[in-house]
Formats: structure tokens, sequence, C-alpha cells
């Protein structure tokens, strides 16, 4: 970068940077929204024109995390008093109901299927990027035959949209028994990651230069320690850029999570605009299942936010 | 106590065979230089020391052991990369007890060794360092310390300072000269560099398309190269190559280099020499360094007249170029000895710096005058 800048350039700068604070702002809006509708009261969540100031409150989460239904009337002053505060303020609200029929306050589903979505997701991505990253070590560093015919064969699992794939799958997770088991959503995501896992992982590992591992192995080390402890750390913003994508893949799928699970092991995506459902749709619960769903991809993508700026420039840069 | 014996070794890549026939004996703390230019087998010689690459055949031994099925992990043999190949994500000083770590050395012995080997080699004050803070020289000499900690067998170094600009090249070689003479150890050092080779080796082993040239002392391969190749590839500037054929006039023998008015005048003995050698007058070649191209200003007895046709002053000395026939012959002179081109010099050339080769195989005849 030149210390001194021209007249043009600073201003190209000024422009450059008045886009980019578009294009953020025009990203951010959904998000505020989301954010801003999940901290509502519900008569303002749809106002026309929307309410930008108002005193956030957390019955949204409140109704998120337990199960309701509509009453006919206005609960009693007794049932009122011995409702927990929280229900109160769901009660203040508006809302004609503070408990699941005249019973105890039920859970909803909402945390099981966030659970759900999590050991999936997790585990799908440590699979498809360990045997990613296992078989792109293995292609870039053995002669192995047919190598391009076999990477070829690997991307082609991506050349379908996995949809149209969808009712087969599902005979076929019937038969096995799989539908509507964590297993079988795993392995689904895995595989979907997979291809993808491993010709990212190819890169990554490609530009990892052999004399490392030779020196590791003149050093006294066999191949899979020298994997270990020279290929890894060497590939760990490589690693750690696919289990970004991968994870991602993974927690935001909806079209399979919806076919093939129903209740066990049902993910969050198909479990919240399922809410919508009966009645007049309550959009500050749906906006605030939405967004303690965004949290977890946020704050992996924060994590590891350096490794992806890398991840991102990698080969770009001669080091 | 370390020799290294290679015996018949061939190794094909595909259908092009790079390695053939090698036959080569390390003896115990020599420093063996392989020489030779890019693709001639050198490097790949070197891997398959190491156990990094496989041979067809042939027999790699390590103190008397075939090692050619032994992996490269439990060879004990230790190598310096050209790209350093320094762990990134590791310390200076990790990377130097990486080997040690391989074996079940106690952490203070690791540590001892570590310091040790970091004070012979000047980088005590670096162990705290990654290698992307190091300077060329600095990465070198931390990966010949990994190399030399653990006191492996044999040294293997791949042209450990080519990636180096030549003021360090050059303080490099005598910091490895050094080392070798204080550590002591079997190495192989594998260079395209002649002088790199000619001011390291014990020995120097020549290689060109997988074949071994000449093995020798630097002093025997240069003052008596095997073949033309040889001959032409150690020294700097490069040997005078000329066509030349031989003729006996008025007691002694003439050689006249192919375009030449007249012939070089050589003692009688040479035509003795020639036929004791079989030689075929007409397929003979004529070798002379610069160096035995002799100059003189004015006419002298045996002295050729010649045209000087460019002068390269090189601070120490000057080389010539002298056009004899359709030849440009190159002559070595103290420097401003020839004061301008154009100008009319005297040479010959010294009949006991003079080569002969045969022009259709390149071997030397092994002519001494």
């Amino acid at each position: 970068m030149a210390a001194v800048q021209t007249r043009s350039e600073r201003a190209l700068n000024r422009v450059a940077i008045v886009a980019v604070l578009v294009i953020t702002l025009i990203f951010l809006a959904p998000i505020y929204w989301i954010t801003s509708t999940a901290f509502k009261p519900r008569n303002l969540a749809t106002t026309i024109p929307p309410t930008v100031l108002f005193e956030p409150e957390i019955s949204p989460f409140v109704k998120l995390f337990t199960k309701r239904s509509q009453l006919r009337e206005a609960p009693s002053p007794e049932e009122y008093a011995a409702a927990p505060w929280w229900e109160r303020m769901v009660f203040d609200g508006g809302e004609k109901i503070v408990r699941s029929g005249r019973g105890e306050i039920q859970p909803s589903g909402y945390p099981n299927r966030f659970m759900n979505s999590l050991i999936v997701a997790i585990t799908s991505t440590v699979l498809a990027v360990g045997m990613g990253t296992f078989t792109a070590y293995g292609f870039s560093r053995f002669s192995v035959k047919g190598e391009a015919d076999l990477l070829f064969f690997i991307l082609s699992t991506r050349m379908l949209p996995p949809v149209v794939v969808a009712i087969p799958m599902f005979l076929m997770y019937r038969a096995v028994g799989l539908n509507d088991t964590h297993w079988g959503l795993i392995i689904l995501y895995t595989a979907f990651n997979l291809s993808f896992s491993v010709w990212l992982m190819k890169g990554f590992i490609d530009e990892i230069p052999k004399e490392y591992e030779e020196a590791a192995l003149v050093d006294g080390y066999t191949r899979m320690q020298a994997f270990f402890k020279i290929v890894i750390p060497e590939a760990a913003t490589g690693i750690a850029a696919t289990a970004v994508f991968c994870f991602i893949t993974a927690w935001n799928e909806y079209a399979f999570a919806l076919i093939m699970t129903n209740r066990r092991a049902q993910t969050a995506p198909p479990f919240i605009p399922s809410q919508v459902g009966s009645g007049l749709p309550d959009w500050t619960v749906i906006a605030a299942g939405t967004f303690l769903f965004l949290l977890p991809v946020a704050i992996f993508t924060f994590l590891l936010r350096n490794h992806l700026l890398r991840g991102m420039s990698f080969g770009a840069i001669r080091k | 106590m370390t020799q290294i014996e290679l015996r018949g070794i061939q190794k094909y890549f595909g259908a092009v065979q790079v390695i053939k026939d090698l036959n080569l004996a390390i003896l115990d703390n020599e420093f063996i230089v392989l020489l030779g230019q890019s693709g001639c087998g050198k490097t790949t010689t070197l891997r398959a020391v190491a156990g990094l690459e496989t041979i067809d055949e042939g027999d790699i031994l390590i103190d008397g052991q075939p090692v050619q099925h032994i992996k490269a992990s439990d060879r004990d043999i230790a190598m310096v990369f050209q790209s350093f190949s320094l762990y990134p994500h590791m310390t200076v000083y990790e990377n130097i007890a990486f080997p040690l770590r391989a074996t079940r050395m106690s952490r203070n012995d690791v540590d001892t060794s570590v310091r040790e080997i970091a004070d012979v080699l000047r980088i005590t004050g670096l162990l705290g360092r990654k290698p992307s803070a190091l300077s060329g020289g600095d990465m070198q000499r931390v990966a010949i310390g990994r190399a030399l900690v653990r006191r492996p067998k044999a040294m293997l170094m791949d042209e450990p300072i080519g990636a180096l600009d030549a003021k360090l090249r050059e303080e490099m070689r005598a910091e490895i000269k050094r080392l070798h003479i204080k550590q002591g150890s079997t190495t192989i050092y594998v260079t395209h560099d002649q002088v790199e080779a000619m001011s390291l080796a014990d020995r120097i082993v020549i290689m060109h398309e997988g074949i071994l040239q000449q093995i020798g002392s630097p002093q025997e391969v240069y003052a008596r190269p095997a073949n033309m190749f040889v001959a032409q590839f150690v020294g700097s500037p490069v040997m005078n190559m000329a066509q030349a054929t031989v003729s006996e006039t008025g007691g002694h023998a003439s050689v006249q280099v192919s375009g030449g008015a007249r012939g070089f005048e050589f003692p009688a003995a040479l035509a003795n020499c020639l036929s004791d050698a079989k030689a075929e007058n007409g397929k003979l070649t004529l070798g002379v360094r610069p160096e035995g191209v002799l100059i003189s200003r004015e006419a002298r007895e045996g002295f050729m007249p010649v045209v000087a046709h460019i002068i390269e002053p090189l601070g120490s000395h000057d080389i010539v170029d002298l056009k004899v026939g359709d030849q440009m012959i190159r002559a070595r002179t103290k420097s401003g000895f020839v004061p301008g081109p154009g100008e009319a010099v005297w040479a010959r050339i010294d009949p006991a710096q003079a080569h002969f080769f045969n022009t259709a195989t390149g071997s030397s005849l092994g002519i001494r005058l």
C-alpha cells in the first residue's frame, strides 16, 4: 500500500467504504429484524409501520420454551397469583393463557430440537472433516490409481440437488429403520459434506510442502505421527474453514430434516416454522426460536474468524 | 563410525531411468559431495539413502547392513532440505527438540542437547522464535541444528544453501565446513554448484544423466577430469575445448585447432602418448583451462600470434578471449596484462595443463605431458 494517496485514490477509497457499509446494512437488516422481533411484545410485532423503539421483554422466549394451549376465558385471580412471574408477564402481554391445560407448566419441544440440531451438526461436521482430511491426505501425498476419476466421482455426488433423491432416501431409511434417528441425519449430512470437505482439504494439504513430513520421517517419526504432529497443525486453517462450512450446511439443512424426522430426532429448522401452525401466528415466538438458532453458528464463526480469513485467502499469498 | 555403501543402484521413474548402476563407497567421517546438473539423479540418490525414495535394484548398506527395506524413521540418518523444512508452527527450540522427542529421551536430556547444539551453532538467542521470524542464514543454522542434535549416523544435505544469497552462501559454506570438522559425521551433500563442491568435499562424485562420471578429491577432478563432461562442469570459467589435429614438424608436435592457421607447439612425446592411447587423429579434442593458456606481449619461441577479442576484467585477474582459427580460446591473465581488445599477443598452451579427449566417446585419453 502506497504511503501517499492521490486525491482520486482517496475518493475511490471513500466510495468503497460507503459501498461496504451499504452492503453490510443490507446483510444485517434481516438479522436486526429477527433480533428485535424476538424481544418485542406480541402486539408490536406486526404493526405497520414497524415499531423501532419499544421496551424489550423476554416473554417470546418464555412462550418458546413452554407448551401452552389457548383457553376460552381468562385465568382466575387465584390462578394468576399462583403462576410464576414469567407466566404473569406473558399474561400481562394480553395472552389469555397461563399454562398448559389446567395442569403443570410443560416445557416445549424447542430445547430438545435445539439439542438434536447440535448433536447432528457437530457429529456430522467432525465426521465429514475428519474423513475428508484423511482422504484428502491420501490423494495429495500418494499416487492413487485413477486419482482424477475418483476425485471426480466424489465431486459428482454434489451434481444433483440433494432433494431429488429425497424419496428413495426416505424409503431406504424407512426400510433400515434410520428414519427419525440422530444417526440417520448424521450419516446423511456427513455424506453431503464429505465431497466438499475432501476437495477443500485436498487444496489445503497440497499447499503444505511435502518436505515437512519428509523431515519428520527422517527425524524418526512414523507417517501417522508425522500426519498428526505436522500435517494437522499446518492444516489447522483449512480444517477450521472446512468445519465452518460443513457445520453451517448441516445446521441449516431443512428439507431432509423435515422428511426424515418428525419427533425424536427432529432438528430445529423444521420445528420453528411448525410453530406458525394453528391459530394466529405468534411471530415473536418464531423470531425468538430463530434468534437462538442463529447463535451457535455466529459464535462458532466468531471463534474461528482468524482461521477463516486466512482460509479464504489461502494459496493466494506466497509465504 | 558410519560407512555407507551403494551397490548397483537402479532407479526408474516410470520408463525413465534416473539412476543407472550406481556404485559408491563412503568412508567414515567423509564429506562426500554429489555434484551434477538438475535432473542428474543426485537428489534421488540422496533421498534413496534417506529412505524417502525406494530403489528398483541394488543395495544400500549402512555399516554393512542393507537398509533399503528399512523405513526412513529407523535408519538413524538426518537430512537438511533445500527449503530448510522448519516446522512453521513450532519455535526454534521445538524444531530442534523434535527429533529427540521421537526417542524416549527425558525432558532434561532433551533440553541439554538442544542448548548444546544451539550453542555450537550460535543460535541460543533465537530459541524462542518462530521460523518465520528468522533470516535465511539462521533458518539454515536451525535446520542443521535439528539434523545434528540427534547425533545421527550420517548427515544428508540437499542443496542446503542453494536458497541463500551469494554472500550468505559463502559464509554458510565456511560454517558447514567448520561444523563438519568439529562434529565429524559422515556426510553426503548434494549440489549443482561446483564451487560449493570443491570447497567442501573430501571427495566429489560427479553425476550426469543418472550415471556416475567420476569420483575423486577436488584436486583430482579438477586436474584429471575423466571425461569432457567433468572437464567442462568443474572449474570456472569452463575449460576450453577444441577439435584438434596433431602433426609433427621440426622435432616437436604441433596441435592445430580446427580452422587455425598454425598449430600450438607441444613436446614430441605427444605423438607416442597418442599412439599408446590408441587415439585416432581427427577424432581428438583438446582441452585446456584458461590458466593453461600462456600469453606473452612480445613474440617468443613456441608462441603463436593471436588477436585478443574480448577482455573481462574480474579484478584479481582478467579473462581474455583469443581468436584461434574459428574458435575462441579463453585465457586467464594478470589484470590489465592485455591493454585492450584488438591487441595482437602471442599465446601457447602449457603442455602440462593440456587434456586430450576422444571426441566420439568424450572420455579422457589420460595423456600427461
